[in-house]
């Protein structure tokens, strides 16, 4: 194995985005351990500040340029990638598991014939194993995973790995332009839910559950997110009845989110809902019921009226952030 | 036009999952198995697809004997056919791609919708893995799918927002929760499940390159303090969320 190791610099409207950092700096730290090497590999057209990536650790990068690449194309993208990769015999690739990460990996890993771990929450190396840890049952369980097939293909959970302090350092920058990318498949438009943060990349998540007794209420939930700069997030049980956007739910068939903060309005805490939002760092419950599963992994509960503590508490939080 | 289904036979979402004997799988005691959830948004385009341009559609699923009952579920909900492609062991994602890649292929499918991932192993992969291995164009996470011609317009769900992708048949479609409202199965369509056959095939032999070394439950959270019992606790609340966890 020869250790060459290559990181996707993902990139939406010019800029990196911040899993991408997680991962150079992931990839760079491996490549000390493994004695190999490392670079990265970007595609877009305009990108913003790519030489950053050296202050991860990475001190190379190319960036593939085409003006119909500003927007993901997964066809184009995974071709380029594969050839590459191929011409240049890296044989350990990391991605994001971002939703362009967990889109691109697998086409790239099926084009090399690689086998692929994705969502990795962990990666440990000694002499020349990678062994991963990825959850699965959404994270009722762990497994630990080895690769062994010559190339390999990572995609590492978003918020997870330490990016480390940036260095002043700059990565070397090659552009090379592309002729006729493959668009077999591309994306012509992107529609941002206005203003609205996404419980997938948020630092604090404040979540509402059936105890909100209807969605006329959830305006509590917005604006205790709003104050804390938070993103609003929901339970399966008023997704399900239409309270709340599907893109807002955490737990099995939602999303799995792992936060600095996590608060649960309202929620008794099912085991799907559990599963989704366990390994967040800290856990604030306010629920009537003090029996509510929620309290078994909360660090912080009040056994309360949430009407009547969530105002006290968007009123405290007003007070010492004037 | 022949339209193709995948679905998986997984534990239920509200199971409590244990590790079993051999410290690589989990216990199936006590386990409840049902048709993998974002599956159901497959099936239902399938079928919204059959009845709007025609054709056939058949289910194909990985497993043993145990993959029949969501087989039956697929074909009562209206599906037409089921295939069970046979596998006792273990198969990681490339892999089980690999076996459904063959028998789409023999199907001669060209639309193939799948859930977007299963809520087992949470891999999220196989859609897009089984689109490459038959050269096949692949949107995944889909919240909307039209077709039109050959031509086939998603909206997916990114962080924060949808991008609207454009391709072309043949096509992969990962199904995401939103696409649909999937259809309950009618009694005359579970009586007529019932005597279908399922067609019983075993894929050929492939292997795996990821390897589970061990399963483990995640470390156990301690529960935590209860501050009090109404808004009077919440200056209590902040102040250790400030100064103890300083989140704030």
């Amino acid at each position: 194995m020869a250790n060459k190791i290559l990181v996707f610099i993902e990139q939406r409207n010019g800029l990196i985005k911040k899993p991408s950092f997680e991962a150079a700096k992931t990839a760079a730290d491996l490549a000390v351990k493994l004695s190999g090497t490392v670079e990265a590999v970007a595609i877009g057209n305009e990108i913003e500040e790519l030489e950053k990536v050296g202050s991860y650790g990475v001190a190379k990068v190319t960036h593939f340029k085409n003006s119909d690449l500003a927007n993901y194309s997964p066809s184009a993208y995974a071709e380029i990638i594969t050839k590459f990769v191929n011409e240049n015999g890296f044989d350990i690739l990391f991605f994001g598991a971002t939703s362009m990460g967990k889109d691109l990996a697998p086409r790239v890993s099926a084009k090399l014939d690689a086998g692929l771990a994705i969502d990795c929450v962990a990666l440990n190396a000694d002499s020349n194993d990678i062994i991963a840890t990825r959850p699965v049952f959404a994270g009722k369980a762990l497994v630990d995973v080895k690769i062994t097939s010559p190339k390999k293909v990572f995609a590492l959970r978003p918020n997870v790995f330490n990016p480390g302090v940036p260095s002043d350092a700059k990565a070397d920058l090659t552009v090379v332009n592309v002729d006729d990318p493959n668009l077999n498949v591309r994306v012509t438009e992107i529609k941002k839910a206005e203003g609205k943060l996404d419980v997938a990349e948020a630092d604090i998540i404040v979540s509402g559950g059936r105890g909100m007794k209807g969605p006329e209420h959830f305006h509590l939930v917005e604006e205790l997110s709003q104050i804390l700069g938070a993103a609003t997030g929901a339970s399966r049980a008023v997704v399900d009845a239409g309270w709340r956007p599907h893109g807002e739910q955490v737990g099995q068939t939602g999303k799995t989110v792992s936060p600095t903060l996590y608060i649960a309005l309202g929620i008794s805490g099912a085991i799907q809902h559990l599963a989704g939002m366990r390994s967040s760092k800290y856990i604030v419950a306010v629920n009537k019921d003090k029996d509510a599963p929620i309290f078994q992994i909360a660090d912080y509960g009040i056994v309360g009226d949430l009407f009547e503590v969530v105002p006290a508490m968007i009123e405290e939080i007003k007070k010492i952030k004037s | 036009m022949k339209i193709a289904v995948c679905v998986s036979h997984v534990p239920d979402t509200a199971a409590k999952i244990n590790i079993g004997s051999d410290g690589i799988s989990i216990d199936p005691a006590g386990v409840t198995y049902v048709v993998n959830p974002y599956d159901e948004f497959a099936i239902e385009e399938a079928l919204k697809s059959k009845e709007k341009f025609g054709g056939e559609t058949v289910a194909i699923s990985l497993g043993g004997d145990a993959n029949k009952e969501t087989l039956r579920k697929a074909l009562a909900m209206g599906i037409d056919n089921a295939v069970l492609l046979k596998e006792s062991g273990y198969r990681d994602s490339l892999s089980v791609s690999k076996a459904l890649a063959e028998e789409i292929n023999a199907q001669g499918a060209e639309l193939v919708f799948f859930g977007k991932q299963s809520v087992d192993f949470d891999n999220s992969v196989v859609g897009q893995l089984t689109a490459e291995l038959l050269g096949y164009n692949c949107i995944s996470v889909a919240v909307s799918f039209t077709l039109d011609g050959n031509k086939i317009i998603c909206e997916r769900e990114i962080e924060g927002g949808k991008e609207v992708v454009e391709t072309n048949l043949p096509a992969v479609i990962t199904a995401q929760k939103g696409l649909n409202e999937p259809r309950y199965a009618s009694l005359k369509g579970i009586m007529a499940a019932k005597k279908k056959e399922i067609i019983e095939k075993v894929p050929a032999a492939a292997t795996n390159y990821v390897e589970v070394i061990s399963m483990k439950k995640p470390a156990s959270k301690q529960a935590g303090k209860i501050i009090g019992t109404d808004s009077s606790a919440v200056p209590e609340l902040i102040r250790l969320l400030r100064e103890e966890a300083k989140v704030i």
